[in-house]
C-alpha cells in the first residue's frame, strides 16, 4: 500500500500548478448577466477588495512561508479554474482524518487524489457534529475512539498537498477556537493547507478568522443553503474566498436518492450575487448524481458515500472500494456537461 | 455584525441554513413582547393553566439546618407539569403558531422540558417530537410515558454520551432538515441568539413575582437569591429582576457530581474555559483539542457540559457567583427538605437547597435567602429510592 508521505512540506512537494499566475481569486470566473453587477453590491466591497491583495502578491505578506502560502492561497481557485477550462465540474472528496486510523486515512486521501478527486476536503473528527448524518458521525466517533487528535489534520493536509491536490480543512469551529484562530491558521498554512470550510461558523461571527485568513492567504469557504435569503447570499458569498459551498438540501450530510431542484435553484441564486465558483455538497453518492450536479455546479462535493466505503471492511478492500467509487464519481463529473 | 452577545459570550455558531429561521424568530418574538394580544394570551394561560403566580413558602424547619438563616422557597414545582419549564414552553408554542409552523421539537434531559413541550403541543394542537438521550430515557422512564400519553413522539438518542448534549445534537439535525414547518423549542437559556435572551425573558416572571412576594412578606430584599444551574433557565428567570439590586447576591449552584477532583461533574465554572457548543460561546467542559467532555450528575437536568452564555457573562463581571454541590450533598439536602417540610424537590432543585445550606451556614441567622424550587421530585423517586435503599428487594421499582 501507499507509504505515508513526509509530514513536512518542502518546496519540491508543491506541485507546479501553484506557481501559475492567477487572476484575483475574488473574481476567478468570468461571468455575464446579473452576477457580474451583483457582485459589486456594497457587501462585497469591503471583503472582496482587500482579500484579493494577499493572494495576488503572496510575497508581500510578512512572516509567511512563501512556498506554503502560494500552495495554500491559490490551489483551490487554480484547480477550479482548470476544471472549468476542461468543461467540467471539479470533484471534491471528503474524508475525516484519523478514520479508521491515521495511517489508513492518509492512504485513503492519497487514493482519492490518485483516482480523480481534484480537491480533498479533510474533516477533523468532532464530538458533536450537528451538521453530519449517520455515516460521518460514525466515522468521527471511530476516529476519536482510535485516538485521533486535531493536530493530525496538519499531517493530512501535507500528505494531500504532496499527492498533488489542494487540501481544504472542514472543521467545526470550537476545534479552531481551542487551538487559537491565529495559531490554527499559521499551522495550516505551514502544512500546505488551502483553507477552511466552516459548517457552523457564519461570516457574522468570523471576524478573527477573516483577519487570520487574510494574513495567511488561506481560503475561507462559508456555506449557503436553500433557505438563504438574497441578502444572506450576498453577505455570505462576499466573505468567501476559493469557492462558495452550496448545501443541496436542507439537512445534514448523507447519501440521498435525489439531489434535485433545490440545489439547482440555489446555485442559480448564488451565481446572481457572486462571481466565485459554486460547489454543491450534501447527498451526492453516485456517478449519475455527480453528473447531474456537475452539469450546473463548479464542483461536486461527496462525503458520506466515500466515508462509507471504509466501513465494515479491511484496509485493502476498503481502499479498493474507495478507489472504485472515486473513479465512478470522477467519470460522472466528466459526463455532466456532455450532450 | 454579531448579534445576541452578553459581553464576549453568546452569538450564533450555527449552520447558515438556520439563520433565516433565527432571524424570523427574533423578529416575531420582538414584536410579540410588545404586543398586548400576545402578552394578554400568555398571561391568561399562566393564570388559568400554569397556575401562576406560584406561591412562596417559608421553610423554618429546613432553615434550622442552614445556619438558622431565614429561607423562602419560590414554588415553581407547583406549576402545571411540575417545573418552571412550562413558562417558556407556553410562550414558544404561541410563537410557533404565530410563525405559521405546525410542529414543535424539543430536547430533554430530566424530562421536565419534554413533558412541558408535549403538554403545550397537546394544548395547542401542534405535532411534537422530543429527543432524549437513551441513558436519560432509562433514568426517567416515567417521563417518557408521560410525553407519549400526551401525544408526543419520544426519540431515544443513542449517539455519544446518550444524554442531554446528544439530544440537542439530534434536535438540531431535525431542525435543520425540517425548519420550514418546525420550531425548535430550546428548553434553556443557551443555543444561538435569540434563544438565551428569549428564554430568559419568558422565565423572568419568576423573579418579578418572587421579588414582590418577598418584599411583601418580609419588608426587605433577600440577601441572596439561589438557584441551580444546568443550562440555567430557572436561575436566569429568578436572577434577572434582581440584577439591578446591588445588595442582593445572585448565587448559582452547579452539579458537583462525584466531586471536582474526580472529573465526574458538571461544574463548568469550577473547571472549564470558554468555547462554543450548540450555537453559543460560553464556559464549556472540553479537552485540550476542544472536544466536548462528558459531564456527570445524579440529576439529568444539570448533566450538561456547557451553560447559558448570560451566566458566563454574569460570572465574568462578578455580578453572580457560582457554587457547586456534590451528589452526596444534594441527596442530603433532598432528604432534608422532604423530612422537615414535606416537600419533595426535583434533584436539580435540591442542588439549590444544598447551596442554601452552605450559604446560610456562612451568613448566619440574620440572613434572608430566596431559593428557587424549580421543580418537584416525583420524577426522581426511582433515583432516590435506589440511593437511600427505600425499596424492598424484588419490589420491581
Amino acid at each position: 500500500m501507499t507509504t505515508p508521505p513526509p509530514v513536512t512540506p518542502s518546496p519540491s512537494a508543491t506541485p507546479p500548478l501553484a506557481d501559475t499566475a492567477m487572476p484575483s481569486p475574488a473574481a476567478p470566473v468570468p461571468t455575464s448577466g446579473p452576477g457580474a453587477e451583483s457582485a459589486a453590491v456594497p457587501n462585497a466591497v469591503p471583503n472582496a477588495v482587500p482579500n484579493a491583495v494577499p493572494n495576488a502578491v503572496p510575497n508581500a505578506v510578512p512572516g509567511s512561508v512563501p512556498g506554503a502560502l502560494a500552495a495554500a492561497g491559490r490551489g483551490v481557485a487554480d484547480v477550479l479554474s482548470r476544471c472549468r477550462d476542461e468543461g467540467r465540474a471539479a470533484l471534491i472528496g471528503y474524508l475525516p482524518v484519523g478514520f479508521p486510523d491515521l495511517d489508513t486515512s492518509l492512504a485513503a486521501m492519497e487514493t482519492m487524489v490518485a483516482n480523480g478527486c481534484d480537491i480533498i476536503e479533510v474533516g477533523i473528527p468532532y464530538s458533536d457534529p450537528v451538521m453530519d448524518g449517520p455515516a460521518v458521525q460514525r466515522a468521527a466517533a471511530t476516529a476519536l475512539a482510535a485516538g485521533s487528535r486535531v493536530g493530525d489534520v496538519f499531517t493530512a493536509t501535507a500528505a494531500v498537498r504532496a499527492a498533488g491536490a489542494p487540501a481544504l480543512v472542514m472543521t467545526y469551529w470550537n476545534l479552531v477556537l481551542r487551538r487559537g484562530v491565529d495559531r490554527f491558521a499559521d499551522d495550516l498554512a505551514a502544512a500546505g493547507g488551502a483553507g477552511l470550510i466552516t459548517p457552523d461558523l457564519i461570516p457574522d461571527e468570523a471576524a478573527d478568522w477573516i483577519a487570520a485568513s487574510d494574513r495567511t492567504g488561506l481560503d475561507r469557504v462559508f456555506l449557503v443553503a436553500p433557505s438563504s435569503t438574497p441578502e444572506r447570499l450576498a453577505a455570505v458569498t462576499s466573505a468567501c474566498r476559493g469557492f462558495v459551498y452550496a448545501t443541496a438540501v436542507m439537512g445534514v450530510t448523507g447519501a440521498r436518492a435525489t439531489v434535485g431542484d433545490a440545489a439547482y435553484d440555489l446555485v442559480r441564486r448564488t451565481r446572481a450575487v457572486t462571481a466565485l465558483p459554486v460547489c454543491v455538497g450534501l447527498g451526492v453518492s453516485t456517478g449519475d448524481q455527480a453528473a447531474q450536479v456537475g452539469s450546473f455546479a463548479d464542483g461536486v462535493i461527496v462525503g458520506s458515500a466515500l466515508v462509507s466505503t471504509l466501513f465494515d471492511t479491511d484496509r485493502d478492500e476498503g481502499l479498493e472500494r474507495l478507489a472504485a467509487l472515486t473513479r465512478e464519481l470522477a467519470a460522472g463529473v466528466r459526463e455532466g456537461r456532455k450532450g | 455584525m454579531t448579534v445576541g452577545r452578553f459581553g464576549r459570550f453568546g452569538g450564533r455558531y450555527v449552520p447558515e441554513a438556520l439563520i433565516p429561521a433565527l432571524d424570523q424568530l427574533d423578529e416575531v418574538r420582538a414584536k410579540a413582547m410588545i404586543d398586548p394580544e400576545f402578552l394578554g394570551e400568555l398571561d391568561r394561560l399562566h393564570r388559568t393553566y400554569t397556575g401562576r403566580p406560584s406561591i412562596i413558602t417559608e421553610v423554618p424547619r429546613f432553615a434550622a439546618h442552614a445556619g438558622g438563616a431565614r429561607v423562602i422557597l419560590k414554588r415553581e414545582d407547583l406549576n402545571h407539569t411540575g417545573s418552571h419549564k412550562i413558562n417558556n414552553v407556553l410562550a414558544q408554542a404561541l410563537l410557533t403558531k404565530r410563525m405559521g409552523k405546525r410542529r414543535i421539537i424539543a430536547e430533554t434531559g430530566a424530562g421536565q422540558h419534554g413533558v412541558a413541550t408535549a403538554t403545550a403541543a397537546a394544548l395547542m394542537g401542534l405535532d411534537c417530537t422530543v429527543y432524549m438521550g437513551k441513558v436519560d430515557t432509562q433514568r426517567q422512564a416515567l417521563n417518557v410515558a408521560r410525553m407519549r400519553i400526551l401525544g408526543a413522539e419520544v426519540v431515544a438518542v443513542e449517539h455519544g454520551s446518550q444524554t442531554l448534549k446528544d439530544a440537542i445534537n439530534e434536535a438540531l439535525r431535525d431542525w435543520v432538515t425540517n425548519v420550514h414547518d418546525t420550531h425548535y423549542c430550546i428548553g434553556t437559556v443557551t443555543g444561538p441568539h435569540p434563544f438565551p435572551e428569549m428564554v430568559r425573558d419568558f422565565h423572568r416572571i419568576i423573579g418579578v413575582e418572587a421579588r414582590a412576594q418577598v418584599l411583601d412578606l418580609t419588608g426587605r430584599l433577600p440577601d441572596a437569591v439561589i438557584a441551580c444551574v444546568g443550562g440555567g433557565s430557572n436561575a436566569m428567570g429568578i436572577f434577572h429582576r434582581f440584577i439591578d439590586d446591588a445588595g442582593v447576591r445572585l448565587i448559582g449552584v452547579e452539579a458537583g457530581g462525584d466531586g471536582i477532583e474526580t472529573g465526574r461533574h458538571a461544574a463548568r465554572f469550577a473547571s472549564a474555559e470558554p468555547g462554543v457548543l450548540h450555537g453559543a460561546m460560553s464556559y464549556l467542559m472540553q479537552d485540550d483539542d476542544g472536544q466536548t467532555l462528558e459531564s456527570h450528575s445524579v440529576s439529568a437536568g444539570l448533566d450538561y457540559p456547557s451553560v447559558g452564555p448570560e451566566h458566563s457573562f454574569l460570572k465574568e463581571i462578578g455580578r453572580a457567583e457560582y457554587l457547586h454541590a456534590t451528589d452526596d450533598a444534594t441527596m442530603e439536602a433532598f432528604r432534608l427538605l422532604c423530612r422537615t417540610e414535606g416537600i419533595i424537590p426535583a434533584l436539580e432543585s435540591a442542588h439549590a437547597l444544598a447551596g442554601a445550606i452552605e450559604v446560610g451556614t456562612a451568613l448566619g441567622p440574620d440572613a434572608l435567602l430566596l431559593v428557587n424550587l424549580s421543580g418537584r421530585g416525583d420524577k426522581d423517586m426511582h433515583t432516590a429510592a435506589a440511593w437511600f435503599g427505600l425499596v424492598d428487594d424484588g419490589a420491581g421499582v
